[in-house]
């Protein structure tokens, strides 16, 4: 709670976070805002016009040289070469057994790459990366020197555009430019993880406060207000979106968690293939799937998921959904059991439904854009 | 009902006393830490409760909760304006936020309770 935070590292923003009355939580080391009004108001302000996210946590690798390309291609899941310059795409890092390392956007810049990892990883992600890529290849941590502002909702792009001389209009969804916001040089992309529009803003230590004052001023007519990271989980777990340490993790593949859509099998050989084939080709026991619970309670992270009068399953992740108003979840069942389910919610068996994802379907992200 | 005629246990409960019945809460400074309630899971009438045994459970979007009785007794009423509107345990914590009504079996015990002044100190800490 409020006091776990004493010797944990602090953004370029903690005071800003302190002066907006945030409840700071120690998270992976650093100092972060959970909430500031209330985790329901943060999720709707982002649903309905605009919220700011402190993510500076996240760590950024730049990878760079002649070689970049071929060991991006060789460590992730993903076609690197599909990248032009100014895309993102969403990837992974994978054991030699299929087990997630991490899961990661790769940025193709115009000077070569950068990977964004969870603040958790980093540090067992950039060992791996710089035990695996090739010759011609520099890796650089950068995660030091970047801070990284989302501002996410429907009128993200109204209030952004009042603090920046760049064509907003011209990047894409999961795409990137170089721009000025407030004045400084920075990275902008159209990606997020709340299923709304939305930018995410690299730049040095010394520019966040700047831009983040810059962006509260500019979005006050859109009621902007500062959002943590209690309601970035109900977001992306409302648009079934995976967490790494709950959904996916180094026992389970893509195959299984449903993320085949950003391996390619067919690319040639990088680190886990073998095994993703394996496990496509039936080796896979078990998928993970989006369900909502039909009585009253909340599933959590652990819960046994039963079928038949047995455990079938397990929750990976499990919240009330705000925007729908009831209780959502994703857990891994037993691809042999295709019958109805229930959640066991503290000795409370609790009758569930399978749904597909997103649970929340109503975003204004702008696919395909 | 004013604060000053409320006891509090360490885990976070409110307790009003009124004859042999206590009325059970959770106080303002759980539900802040707890945020937005979604579920309440009340006991049955009748449900018979020892000192520090778990009443209830509150289910808050970020996490679940564990609500002890203050006092040993007999479950003589619960709050089902909480099934339809948990949120009165956030916005009114130790009023319409009630949870349960309790026929005390042990009068005694509630000497072991904090006053106001003291559980101010005891969430300072």
């Amino acid at each position: 709670m409020s006091h776990g935070s004493g010797t944990a590292r602090r953004t370029a923003l903690y005071d800003a976070h302190v002066a907006a009355g945030a409840k700071l939580v120690d998270f992976a080391g650093w100092a972060m805002p959970i909430q500031y009004a209330g985790i329901v108001q943060e999720h709707r302000r982002v649903r309905e016009t605009v919220g700011l996210f402190d993510v500076s946590h996240m760590g950024e690798f730049m990878v760079e040289g002649t070689g970049a390309l071929e060991s991006l291609e060789r460590i992730t899941t993903n076609r690197v070469s599909d990248l032009d310059i100014g895309r993102v795409q969403y990837s992974a890092l994978c054991y030699e057994h299929g087990g997630f390392i991490d899961d990661l956007l790769v940025y193709r810049l115009d000077e070569g790459y950068m990977l964004v990892v969870n603040a958790a990883n980093k540090d067992k992600d950039l060992e791996w990366v710089l035990g695996h890529v090739g010759g011609g290849t520099e890796v650089r941590d950068v995660s030091e020197e970047t801070a990284l502002i989302a501002i996410q909702g429907p009128c993200s792009q109204p209030v952004l555009s009042r603090v920046t001389d760049g064509d907003l209009e011209a990047i894409g969804y999961y795409h990137s430019a170089s721009a000025d916001v407030a004045g400084r040089p920075v990275l902008v992309s159209r990606t997020g993880y709340t299923g709304e529009d939305g930018f995410e803003i690299y730049c040095g230590l010394d520019q966040a406060r700047p831009i983040w004052d810059a962006l509260m001023e500019a979005g006050a007519e859109d009621d902007v207000e500062p959002v943590g990271l209690g309601c970035r989980d109900t977001l992306r777990l409302e648009m079934g979106y995976a967490l790494y340490g709950n959904d996916i993790d180094d026992t389970r593949t893509p195959v299984e968690a449903g993320l085949l859509w950003i391996t390619k099998l067919k690319k040639g050989d990088f680190i886990g293939r073998d095994a993703i084939q394996a496990a496509k080709d039936g080796g896979a026991r078990e998928r993970l799937i989006g369900f909502e619970l039909e009585g009253r309670g909340v599933a959590r992270h652990g819960h046994t998921i039963t079928g038949g009068g047995r455990a079938v399953g397990t929750v990976t992740s499990g919240t009330f959904s705000p925007s729908l108003e009831r209780a959502v979840g994703l857990g891994y069942v037993s691809v042999d059991w295709t019958g109805d389910i229930a959640v066991d919610v503290r000795g409370r068996t609790i009758q569930a439904r399978r749904v597909g994802l997103p649970f929340y379907k109503k975003g204004s992200v702008r696919r395909g854009a | 009902m004013g604060d000053r005629d409320l006891r509090f246990t360490k885990t976070h409960e409110w307790i009003s006393v009124e004859g042999d019945v206590a009325t059970i809460g959770i106080t303002d400074y759980a539900q802040k830490e707890l945020g937005d309630i979604v579920f309440v899971e009340l006991p049955e009438e009748g449900a018979t409760f020892s000192a520090g045994d778990v009443l209830t459970t509150v289910e808050s979007v970020k996490s679940v909760s564990e609500i002890y009785s203050p006092v040993s007794g007999e479950t003589v009423e619960v709050n089902g304006e909480l099934d339809g509107s948990p949120g009165l345990v956030n916005t009114d914590a130790h009023g319409g936020g009630w949870i349960v009504r309790i026929k005390m079996s042990d009068a005694s015990e509630l000497a072991g309770l904090m006053s106001p002044e003291q559980y101010e100190e005891h969430t300072k800490g």
